[in-house]
């Protein structure tokens, strides 16, 4: 052994381990062997599988494989629970959230010894970031649950949430799912990872001792197939899911047409942006907070730096020198940087993608000492000469690789940035605060971090653009994904409003059309780029009345007419998203100025179509020119919010537009519907596609010329005729539309929602009609949120 | 000092000065890490206390210094570990005395006869400290005195007001004149970082102390309202470690003030072992300025010694 005297030369750190033996006490009390947590209660253990330490690949514990009758018997549970948790006084459920909180605090290194003994983090990060981060999470929903009532009056919970959590950040994660969920009154069953079950069979275990209900929440064990159970169990109402894309992509497919509400917290290829003014020695720290903070094992990791050329070599050799230091060893010493990787099959991965990166070209540095042999450990490693050609800069490896690229000005540094399918998060790295709040909101992504990176915090909601998900965690935007409308589905259709009809049939032949205007043929095309195109198809659709006269004739839109609106879209895109709330609003005034004027006509034609009475055509006509004053009113008071974080700085949840969304109108109201979806869209500064009543489609065309005359710039609005599901379901097929918002048919639901993961697009669908003509039902804030994305900048200050 | 070359410095470099920038939060977050993601037990921890220990100038700077406590001081300096605890440890052939003893001028003549034939030598604070707005060539004066006297290493003020104002020149003159009356005589440039607002101004200003010939850079006199900080230090020490990218020589570092537990020390030491590396952590490269800094290391020794937590009194003043 080592002497102090010798030491005294060496300045070697030693070994500093956490004694583990409370959180083997707690095993062993349960045999090392786990059923299920129901109702309360342990289940019997059925059919195990271990649990390892991933440093020294030693089973930990056996669990339980849930199959689908345990899934039942949890849901069972939780639905049993729900009709008391929800009933309870919103101050009854924050003092339960309370006690879980001070559970956690009570037990802080219990859940941190565990996690990292079953994870293979370091004692560290589950100490000092997990851990913590957990309990703030609970202390804060507290504060949800007891203002409930009063900050989202109106709605209520969900109903029985199935939630599926990933293994890199086990309790963590827990707590981001389960916190909101038992706010906002919902109960739960919750799946933690096979690889990474023991702290949430802890966490169910001391919640219930800490008071919980018996039902409210409910722990199963298993691998996917558990998973997959717990999704398409019936009696789900909502899923909500963090982990990779592709299974992320499974869900949406699995849940289409369902009725439950997701959310999806998925993968990331997050940039980490270095422009030449920044700290460089800031830069390094960042990078090491970035992408060998939990073995680089993290959804929003910012694995992908992107540096200014000038600089690149010296940030390059900063970081070598930084990777020099840095120690790998065993998780439960307190004196190293990374631990292991959660699982040998994941240490096989990130192998594999480096040697795929250097077949490819790339330069693969590591240091020069080794990581222990036994266990799965890979060291930190920097890949230079990559591109975005490469697998590496695309593909998410999920293990301490950075891949660097140069840029050589903001604007290609912005370009290289959003050059991924994902959108989770980016740090942007400068000391000029023109350039930082200039580069922020051009990235595709939910977070962005300032002269920093991984800040997280109850307050501030988390999630992606992109196909990174949808859905945030945290702060007041979380908490919507864990309430719904109390009154949603009420009054179905009104007297007055206008019926929907299905006949529409394609005309190839002449026929007489008993125009309005009488004589000259008004045969509309589409409406695309601010222009009137013919269809592709060459064909025309008759529209005929209740009584089945052809009253008109509109073109029959196809595929590449959609394709010629989304093009459209996006040229306008740019423009509009960075146009004023102010000018927004203008133009909505306008139009609903301009409409105003023709409001004879446009009843004339609604009560044409419709058979509607010519008061009804009228009242229709008003309401869309009141609705349209809501939007402009709304253009630009759409606020985002400054969250209170903990830190020095602020967090600006910016409202940012979404980008280019599909609307397919409903059949009835064909002017209100119509202008009811795209007006919130356009007011928040999205452009888009439009697909009208499929058999009232007029009042739509009959809008061409009120745009015209209206500012309303090429491209804003697009509008394609045509049969409502063959064309929305190729604008939800679409890999550059990023939502579509659908009302029709339970089957066309079902058939946008399962096309919309191809590129994992926001959707928002309901089945049959709404009463267009109640403002509590068909406008504001529902709307609003709908229509933008929560992009959460944090901005960290002091000189 | 050692066999290390002498920063001889080099001409100002103003680009290079004003490209300087540090970001704060940055520099905090790093600085909040430092003792989380490193820590030292048993034996290990011993040898790095006891490296501490060596690394300390044991400072006495009151307007009631006298013979008498400043001969008090010296004399715990060369024996700054009892020897029952020296020994076992089983490090009585290291001989551990601190690095320095640091005083005001008229304690000098004390100092070094106190210290004769230990090797320990005596710096003394200069140029008129704390705050150095006395006449320049009294200044300059002083420190010849001070070097006449027997010091062998001396502690300067810098005039804050030149980094405030962004009178980067008149800094580098000061300290250039500095140095060529310190002659052989080591030169710790006080910054008195308290004083100088931004982390920006503190890297830049330990800029351009090295380039007009510093040996050590060093953050207070101990007077200002915030002494010695972990982001301050991080502030300084990557300028150090630029500086020997860019010109091959080594400068020293010396936090000073209101560093007084054997835990704290220990930060400072992985900072500087991470940040730097082990040639950091000696003395002719690190020091603190501290007093009752020593007395807490000598308890935690003692601890690891005994198993028991120790008492200050059974342990000879300084």
């Amino acid at each position: 052994m080592a002497t102090v005297a010798e030491l005294f030369q060496t300045m070697e750190y030693g070994p500093a381990l956490e004694a583990d033996a409370p959180a083997r006490a707690w095993l062993a009390a349960h045999d090392a062997k786990f059923g299920h947590f129901i109702s309360g209660q342990w289940t019997k253990a059925g059919k195990t599988f271990a649990t390892h330490d991933p440093s020294t690949g030693a089973a930990l514990a056996q669990v339980s494989q849930g199959t689908a009758k345990d899934v039942d018997a949890a849901v069972a549970a939780a639905r049993k629970a729900f009709p008391a948790w929800s009933k309870l006084t919103p101050h009854a459920r924050a003092r339960h959230l309370y006690a879980l909180a001070r559970m956690v605090q009570k037990h802080a290194r219990l859940f941190a010894v565990l996690e990292t003994l079953d994870n293979g983090k370091s004692i560290r990060e589950t100490r000092d970031v997990d851990v913590p981060l957990v309990a703030r999470h609970f202390y804060h929903h507290a504060g949800w649950a007891q203002l409930a009532d009063t900050e989202f009056a109106g709605y209520g919970p969900i109903g029985v949430v199935g939630q599926i959590i990933p293994w890199n950040f086990p309790l963590l994660m827990l707590s981001w799912k389960v916190a909101p969920a038992l706010a906002a009154g919902n109960t739960v069953v919750l799946k933690p990872a096979e690889f990474t079950p023991l702290t949430a069979l802890l966490f169910a275990e001391f919640a219930h001792q800490a008071g919980l209900p018996a039902g409210v929440l409910n722990v199963i064990t298993g691998d996917g197939d558990t998973g997959a159970a717990l999704v398409n169990h019936p009696k789900v109402d909502k899923i909500a899911f963090t982990g990779s894309t592709e299974v992320g992509k499974i869900i949406r497919r699995a849940t289409a047409g369902s009725g439950k509400k997701l959310s999806l917290e998925l993968g990331g290829k997050s940039p980490f942006i270095v422009y030449e003014d920044a700290d460089l020695d800031g830069v390094v720290e960042g990078v090491v907070d970035a992408i060998w903070f939990n073995q680089g094992q993290v959804c929003c990791a910012g694995s992908r730096l992107l540096v200014q050329e000038g600089i690149a070599d010296k940030l390059h050799a900063k970081l070598r020198a930084r990777m020099e230091k840095l120690r790998v060893g065993p998780p439960l010493d307190k004196a190293v940087d990374m631990g292991a990787i959660v699982a040998p099959i994941q240490l096989e991965r990130i192998r594999t993608l480096v040697e795929q990166g250097r077949a490819e070209g790339a330069s693969v540095w590591q240091p020069s000492w080794k990581v222990p042999s036994k266990g799965s450990f890979y060291p930190p490693t920097l890949c230079t000469d990559v591109f975005p050609s490469s697998t590496i800069a695309q593909v998410e490896i999920f293990g301490p690789v950075l891949v660097s690229m140069t840029f050589r000005t903001p604007e290609e540094s912005v370009a290289l940035a959003n050059n991924t399918p994902f959108g989770l998060a980016a740090s942007v790295w400068t000391e000029n605060i023109n350039l930082a709040l200039d580069i922020a909101p051009k990235i595709k992504a939910g977070v962005v971090w300032v002269n920093a990176t991984n800040l997280f915090d109850a307050a501030a909601g988390f999630g992606g653009y992109r196909e990174s998900g949808f859905g945030r965690e945290g702060g007041r935007e979380g908490m919507w994904e864990y309430v719904k409308q109390k009154a949603e589905g009420r009054g179905q259709r009104v007297e007055g409003v206008s019926t929907p009809r299905r006949s529409s049939t394609i005309h190839h032949r002449p026929s007489t059309i008993s125009s309005a205007a009488g004589g000259i043929d008004r045969t509309a095309k589409l409406f695309i780029g601010g222009k009137q195109v013919r269809p592709d198809s060459g064909y025309s659709r008759g529209v005929v009345s209740p009584k089945g006269k052809l009253i008109g004739e509109v073109g029959d839109g196809n595929r590449k007419d959609i394709r010629n609106a989304v093009e459209a879209a996006h040229a306008a895109s740019r423009g509009w998203s960075a146009s004023t709330g102010h000018l927004r609003a203008q133009i909505l005034y306008y139009i609903a100025e301009n409409l105003d004027a023709r409001s004879g006509e446009f009843a004339a034609r609604i009560a044409s179509m419709t058979g509607a009475t010519a008061a009804a055509g009228k009242r229709e006509v008003q309401e869309s020119v009141r609705r349209l004053f809501t939007y402009a009113a709304w253009a630009d008071k759409w606020d985002g919010a400054v969250h209170s974080v903990p830190i020095r700085g602020v967090a600006l949840a910016m409202h940012e537009p979404i980008g280019v969304v599909g609307v397919a109108a409903p059949s009835s109201a064909p002017l209100l519907g119509f202008i009811s979806l795209v007006a919130p869209l356009i007011a928040t500064g999205n452009t888009v596609v439009a697909i009208p009543s499929e058999p009232h489609p007029l009042a739509a065309t009959d809008l061409y010329q009120v745009f015209d005359t209206s500012d309303l710039p090429s491209g804003v609005v697009n509008i394609v005729t045509g049969e409502r599901d063959a064309l929305a379901k190729v604008l939800a097929e679409h890999e550059d539309v990023d939502a579509v918002w659908y009302r029709g048919s339970a089957a066309g639901v079902k058939a946008v929602e399962l096309a919309s993961a191809a590129n994992m697009k926001r959707t928002w669908c309901a089945v049959g009609e709404s009463d267009w003509l109640d403002a509590a039902d068909g406008e504001g804030r529902a709307f609003l949120r709908q229509a933008v994305q929560v992009k959460n900048i944090w901005i960290p200050y002091g000189e | 000092m050692s066999g290390v070359p002498r920063n001889p410095g080099e001409p100002l470099d103003l680009e290079r000065v004003r490209a300087i920038r540090v970001n704060k939060s940055a520099a905090e977050r790093r600085a909040a890490t430092i003792g989380t993601r490193r820590t030292v037990k048993k034996q290990w921890q011993a040898a790095w206390l006891l490296r501490a220990m060596t690394l300390i100038d044991l400072t006495t700077l009151s307007g009631d210094d006298t013979p008498g406590n400043v001969k008090r001081l010296c004399a715990k300096a060369r024996h700054p570990l009892r020897p029952d605890i020296e020994q076992a440890l089983g490090v009585e052939s290291l001989h551990p005395t601190v690095a320095a003893v640091c005083v005001y001028h008229a304690m000098v003549p004390t100092a070094v006869a106190a210290l004769e034939g230990s090797g320990i030598p005596v710096a003394a604070v200069s140029t008129g400290f704390p705050a150095g707005l006395s006449p320049f060539a009294q200044r300059v004066e002083e420190i010849g005195a001070s070097v006449q006297a027997g010091a062998r290493e001396i502690d300067v003020v810098i005039t804050r007001g030149h980094v405030l104002t962004g009178e980067w020149q008149h800094l580098y003159d000061e300290v250039r004149a500095f140095r060529e009356a310190c002659g052989e005589a080591h030169l710790k440039v006080i910054l008195a970082t308290g004083e100088l607002a931004t982390l920006t101004n503190v890297a830049r200003a330990s800029w351009v102390a090295m380039q007009a010939g510093a040996d050590f850079i060093k953050t207070s006199t101990g007077k200002e309202g915030v002494n010695a900080t972990l982001p301050v230090s991080l502030a300084m020490v990557r300028q150090i470690r630029e500086y020997r990218e860019r010109t091959g020589f080594l400068v020293g570092y010396k936090p000073a003030g209101g560093i007084r537990t054997a835990k704290q020390s220990l930060e400072f030491l992985m900072l500087m072992n991470e940040e730097l590396g082990r040639e950091w952590l000696e003395p002719h490269l690190f020091r603190f300025g501290a007093s009752s800094l020593l007395t807490d290391l000598e308890r935690q020794l003692e601890m690891f010694v005994t198993g028991r937590y120790a008492a200050a009194h059974h342990h000879p003043m300084p």
